[in-house]
């Protein structure tokens, strides 16, 4: 599947754009010499799989009606999206370089103020899930039949506030809502379950009433197939994909840092991690 | 300096006032009042505006929206004890093109949800409509729900107006300028069996203008919300000893009509007080202090300000703690009094 033409009229498969996501990635990320570049290597293959298999959108037109709307919780993963955005042609490839700098609309952490294709401000963490939930409601008054999806972090299962909406998702049965949660193991003071421990965490949200999907977050065939259970699910309820992902995905020497919350890379592996990805294209 | 919890308090005379006396209305034992204005003002507005939402955190019935929950059913959304949830839910429903009035008490808005009305809602300027029952001392419960500091917490964030209305008249008025206006504001919302008052003075609301309610030469009171009531209260008694005191009713907080309250502190020969129902620090008296004093205004018998003190403040019947505190007519008159 994941080798299969995605959206209408394109014959670039889902890995060539998971492919071309992280290369954005890391092009950005040499701009600024360190970053969240092993959270945009990991959610990759999550994003191709939203931007080019489910979310529904026009890039000539971000803020189109009857868009589905991708909102994302976890303002530093800003890079991963931009890197999204610029494949989906929501944003142009020229600005790449601006990242992080002075007058950009490419800021560090994600404002829907600065970029087209962000719907909302995140970054100050466990705030997504909750105007999620106000934005399932509203297209539920509009009687739209538009999803949204709120991508947010495993580390952001500690904010009292991301309870508070998933308990008022399921109690509202908001079945036009669907979360994406990257459970990629790594907060910034060091693996995720040591900081608090939110396991087992499937059942959390199978407790607050949300249709529930685990799956290998890098595993493309097995996160499309994920999206459109979450998405062709009949029951009264908001849906949840949980994507377990791997830091730093496609550049081992990347994976295999121990403390890569906040990546510094040497500037001569900025090329080196680009040749490593540019070699595993298309396998 | 709060009594220790282990020294029995000598017995009351009389038993004195109850906490639970005053919660529900500011209002005196012979004063008009008019029942839930804010509610009744809603509905009315609701049928030319279908954009118009409500949510609340458990608390539509003492924020009086519940009176819009009961004639618009399907436009009222309960987002439980979840204030964080609130606010940003408010800010996805203004996303989508709604216009929400969020209501819970103003410690709730203030302390517990600051970060998402900040970062969810004013960052961007979404038309989300804060409004927040017990503000400053308006309950007896002691700190837990006396937000004496709100407006010092909210003057601090960008793009958020604050009103103060004084009574059931103003918040009638209020209620259809803050949805007709674009961008979010935090409303002090006096709810129940509220006072009717500035009726009598001829007196309508206009969105960011202080007006005078009454001239006088000795003295300018300068207030928002429930203390110009008080405020005009005092110059009633005041006028009894031949003190003439003016009322410049301040509604709109932030921003300040800079213009009104300039011309009105560079008058010859009076002393300016700000009275707000609020903590004397961050308020609507520093406000004005700080505009008097970038302008080089210095009112010729001095500035003052009755306010709260910069305190916890006790649990208690609200009669005995506003005059405790300072707030209440008595004290303002005694305060003025001795300053004059």
């Amino acid at each position: 599947m994941s080798t299969e033409p995605t959206r209408a009229g394109s014959n670039v498969s889902l890995r060539e754009r998971a492919y071309r996501i992280r290369r954005n990635a890391l092009l950005m990320g040499e701009v600024q010499g360190q970053g969240y570049i092993a959270q945009a290597l990991g959610i990759s293959d999550v994003l191709a799989v939203s931007y080019f298999h489910a979310l529904r959108y026009k890039p000539e037109d971000p803020e189109w009606e009857g868009r589905d709307r991708f909102c994302l919780s976890i303002g530093h993963y800003a890079i991963a999206l931009y890197a999204a955005l610029i494949e989906a042609g929501i944003l142009p490839e020229d600005e790449l370089t601006s990242y992080g700098g002075d007058d950009s609309r490419l800021p560090m952490s994600g404002m829907a103020a600065y970029t087209p294709g962000m719907e909302i401000t995140g970054g100050s963490l466990g705030h997504g899930l909750g105007i999620a939930v106000g934005m399932a409601l509203g297209l539920k008054r509009k009687q739209s039949d538009s999803f949204v999806y709120n991508l947010f972090s495993d580390g952001e299962l500690d904010e009292g506030s991301t309870w508070e909406a998933a308990m008022s998702a399921g109690s509202h049965k908001l079945d036009n809502l669907i979360g994406i949660v990257d459970v990629n193991g790594m907060q910034a003071d060091g693996a995720s379950r040591g900081v608090l421990d939110f396991e087992p965490l499937a059942p959390k949200f199978e407790a607050f009433n949300w249709f529930v999907c685990r799956v290998d977050g890098n595993d493309i065939d097995a996160v499309v197939a994920a999206f459109d259970a979450a998405r062709n699910h009949t029951g009264p309820q908001p849906r949840i994909v949980i994507c377990d992902t791997r830091m730093g995905k496609g550049v081992p020497f990347l994976e295999q840092r121990e403390r890569n919350h906040f990546l510094r890379v040497e500037p001569d592996e900025w090329q080196q991690a680009l040749k490593i990805l540019d070699e595993g294209r298309g396998q | 300096m709060r009594r220790s919890k282990y020294e029995k308090p000598a017995p009351r005379q009389g038993g004195g006032l109850k906490t639970s006396a005053m919660i529900a209305s500011l209002a005196g034992p012979d004063q008009r009042t008019r029942a839930a204005p804010f509610g009744h003002a809603l509905v009315e507005l609701a049928k030319s505006r279908p954009d118009l939402v409500g949510l609340s955190a458990d608390l539509a019935k003492y924020t009086d929206l519940h009176i819009f929950a009961q004639a618009h059913p399907d436009r009222f959304y309960q987002m439980g004890m979840a204030e964080q949830l609130l606010m940003s839910a408010a800010a996805g429903l203004a996303r989508e093109g709604f216009t929400p009035i969020a209501t819970t008490y103003a410690v709730f808005a203030a302390r517990r949800a600051y970060d998402f009305i900040c970062l969810a809602i004013a960052e961007e300027s979404l038309n989300v409509k804060i409004a927040c029952a017990l503000p400053g001392l308006t309950t007896g419960y002691g700190p837990s729900h006396q937000a004496t500091e709100d407006v010092a917490i909210f003057r601090g964030m960008p793009n958020m107006t604050i009103i103060d209305p004084c009574d059931a008249h103003e918040i009638e008025q209020v209620v259809p300028a803050m949805v007709a206006y674009q961008g979010p504001v935090y409303l002090r919302l006096l709810r129940g069996n509220v006072p009717l008052v500035l009726d009598e003075y001829g007196y309508t609301f206009e969105w960011g203008k202080a007006k005078t309610i009454r001239d006088g030469r000795d003295v300018l009171i300068i207030s928002s919300g429930l203390m110009t009531m008080r405020a005009l209260e005092v110059a009633q008694a005041l006028g009894d000893d031949r003190i003439d005191v003016a009322v410049l009713h301040v509604p709109t907080i932030k921003p300040l009509d800079e213009a009104t309250i300039l011309a009105e502190a560079r008058k010859d020969g009076r002393l300016v007080v700000v009275a707000e129902n609020h903590t004397v620090i961050g308020g609507l008296g520093e406000a004005v202090a700080g505009l008097l004093m970038r302008n080089g205004v210095m009112p010729d018998r001095g500035f003052r300000q009755v306010g709260l003190p910069d305190e916890f403040l006790d649990a208690g019947a609200l009669p005995t703690l506003h005059d405790r505190y300072g707030i209440s007519t008595e004290a303002m008159a005694r305060s003025i009094r001795e300053w004059l």
